[in-house]
């Protein structure tokens, strides 16, 4: 494609940020077009989460942002991480507009948490066949599919708690994280407490307060830009057959995530790579068991053998598919994947604190379990 | 119901948690942070810290989160879970076996040493959880403390909750006109799946038109309501509105050949055969669930 990320920009990640998510929202923007080396009168597109509570003007207004020209929000959760950039990607393209900013900001541990049960989720009819019975959080909906890929494939709760440890190791080692310096073991996560059985609290990750923002330009304009671009080599969403939002269980198997099978599709063709040459995969970790599957559907491995494939320490910085080096959403924050975009951005620049050496190509991966996009970011 | 005593027994048995060290070594600013905050203008804290404020040192922080390890922590996770919510310091007695210089890196450790109960006090029913912590320089001992506390049912809630299957605050279904024949099949004690009127291809859940040959006459059919457990979650965290924790929810494989989800009452596992009970909320709805099927 012919766009590229040039800016990001983020808050500080926490528990209780202390201010309104459109703060956060506006603070996150501002960071990031000062990052790009632009300015809010350069913006003329905003894109955002049918999730996010701040609209596209109320942010421009704090910002200063004259006029816009194009204005979008992606639905299903963090499913839309990805598909975020795709909008402005897209809008660039065309000529719909110049600079758009992708942005996700809210309070999510201090303010409405996610990991609650949302009883006002049940006015919708998909998930009235699941709240009203008692299945009510992500982590439980999560838990269905996971019991199930144990039962067909042999996997443990331990090689589920093996990309825990992996994420906080990586997050341990960065200072934005909210884990900085606080790894864990395969035992830690064996120690902790059932949350949805199979799920322990140590699969789960954490709920954090924060924004982050992105922005996103045609190449071309990239090239006077102060930054390195983050060149969009692919961007895609992706919708299975018989799909639902966290609860696809009536489809023919409930062992793979055939929603990230045709985003898989679809960024290998876009982008003309394949699996082997991805440098670094930022891949949504809400939940443990999804990493899995999502090393399954986009073919880093075969089916069921991604607990043998993490086995190798593939996953690791110096292995062949360095997973999540910020520290993914179980050990740096959980910003709905947008902080996932951003550590590609910084991988591909060469900036990131946990650096893998020569990246090409970064893989990065939106929500799972529901509709959801991914994005192949790389050098120019 | 959770064995109080049990889990106490299970947590004091790992002894003592790992060292967690302070998060700056003795230092002057906080020694007078801290007389300022006491009311203490006794002079001779310039290379030495005041013995009571030992806890200070290794104090997490505004925002901090205890260790997984952490014995106390462990022990009002499960006080809270068995509905003792609320918490009192009641005591702490320190023993300072030498005062500490500005400079030395202090770290504690804890055990959990008794948990004793239930009691009644003027707070309500509690439990009263002794720990007791060390604090380190290197190897040697400086200081020590048995810390107790008292997690207690608010006693406004003592009196008896009145009996009832499902809390009325249950998560009710939003029905509308592609729905409303199952949520009225259940009222009536039928469990019922859709069935196109025109290919009769069978679904759950339903919807208005036939994803097959895209007919708009859906009919039902009424299950046995027989099958096997496809999935299941055991749910633990947080609290479901209407229902008491752990409970399990099933992900059924009825006979007829589609799936649909449902409560189970047993100890679940794949490939279990179940049959289906009706489970009444209130007069206007009634839920299916699971139970193991009878052997016959």
């Amino acid at each position: 494609m012919n766009a590229a990320i040039v800016g990001i920009g983020a808050t500080d990640f926490s528990k209780d940020s202390g201010r309104s998510e459109l703060q956060l929202a506006a603070e996150a923007v501002k960071a990031a077009l000062e990052d790009a080396g632009l300015t809010p009168s350069d913006v003329d597109g905003l894109v955002s989460f049918t999730m996010d509570t701040n609209a596209e003007i109320a942010v421009a207004r704090e910002l200063g942002i004259p006029e816009l020209t194009f204005f979008s929000r992606v639905h299903y959760g963090g499913g839309a991480a990805c598909a975020t950039v795709q909008q402005a990607a897209m809008a660039v393209e065309t000529g719909a507009a110049k600079v758009v900013v992708c942005y996700r900001a809210f309070n999510e541990r201090s303010g409405h948490r996610f990991g609650q049960v949302q009883t006002a989720a049940a006015a919708n009819i998909d998930n009235s066949w699941s709240y009203p019975v008692g299945l009510g959080t992500p982590a439980a909906m999560v838990a269905m599919f996971a019991r199930r890929y144990m039962h067909e494939y042999g996997a443990t709760s331990e090689d589920f708690g093996r990309i825990a440890v992996i994420d906080r190791k990586h997050a341990a080692t960065n200072p934005n994280a909210w884990f900085h310096n606080r790894p864990i073991t395969l035992d830690d996560h064996q120690a902790s407490r059932w949350i949805a059985e199979p799920l322990r609290l140590l699969d789960c990750c954490q709920e954090s307060d924060g924004g982050v923002a992105l922005v996103v330009t045609t190449a071309e304009r990239a090239r006077d830009l102060p930054n390195k671009p983050a060149h969009v080599k692919a961007a895609t969403q992706g919708s299975g057959t018989d799909q639902f939002t966290m609860t696809s269980y009536y489809r023919d198997d409930l062992t793979g995530l055939p929603e990230m099978g045709v985003v898989a599709r679809g960024l290998w063709e876009r982008s003309g790579i394949g699996p082997s040459d991805v440098d670094v995969a930022v891949l949504y970790d809400h939940f443990t068991p999804f990493v899995l599957v999502q090393l399954e559907e986009l073919g880093f491995c075969g089916r069921g053998e991604a607990k043998d494939f993490i086995r190798t320490g593939a996953l690791e910085l110096d292995g062949s598919l360095p997973l999540n080096p910020h520290g993914g959403q179980l050990g740096e924050a959980y910003l709905h994947g947008m902080n996932g975009i951003a550590e590609g951005v910084r991988q591909v620049r060469g900036t990131a604190v946990n650096q893998v050496e020569n990246v090409n190509h970064v893989l990065v991966t939106a929500g799972t379990g529901v509709p959801t996009s991914g994005l192949v970011l790389g050098q120019g | 119901m959770i064995d109080i005593e049990k889990e106490a027994a299970r947590i004091a048995e790992r002894g003592e948690c790992a060292p967690r060290l302070a998060r700056d070594p003795v230092n002057l600013p906080m020694i007078r942070n801290w007389l300022e905050a006491i009311g203490d203008e006794h002079p001779g804290y310039t290379e030495v810290a005041p013995p009571a404020m030992v806890q200070v040192w290794t104090m997490a922080g505004l925002h901090g989160q205890r260790t997984l390890d952490d014995p106390l922590g462990a022990m009002m996770t499960v006080l809270d879970e068995a509905g003792y919510t609320s918490v009192v310091a009641t005591n702490s007695d320190q023993t300072y076996h030498r005062y500490l210089e500005v400079g030395e890196q202090l770290s504690v450790t804890t055990s959990l040493e008794d948990v004793t109960g239930p009691k009644r006090t003027g707070l309500g029913e509690g439990w009263f959880v002794t720990t007791r912590s060390t604090w380190w320089v290197g190897d040697e001992a400086v200081a020590e403390m048995r810390f107790r506390v008292l997690k207690f049912r608010p006693a406004q809630k003592l009196a008896p909750e009145p009996e009832v299957h499902q809390a009325p605050q249950a998560i009710r279904p939003s029905v509308n006109r592609d729905t409303q024949y199952f949520w009225d099949g259940c009222n009536q004690g039928e469990l019922r799946i859709q069935r196109c009127g025109g290919c009769g291809l069978l679904r759950h859940p339903p919807g208005p038109m036939c994803p097959e040959c895209g007919a708009t006459k859906p009919t039902y059919l009424v299950s046995e309501g027989y099958g096997v457990i496809y999935s299941y979650v055991v749910h633990h965290h947080p609290q479901v509105p209407g229902k008491q924790t752990p409970f399990v929810i099933a992900l059924v494989e009825l006979d007829e050949g589609v799936r649909m989800l449902g409560e189970f009452d047993g100890e679940p596992g794949v490939g279990q055969r179940v049959e289906v009970v009706f489970t009444k909320v209130d007069d206007d709805l009634t839920m299916p669930s699971w139970r193991p099927r009878a052997d016959r």
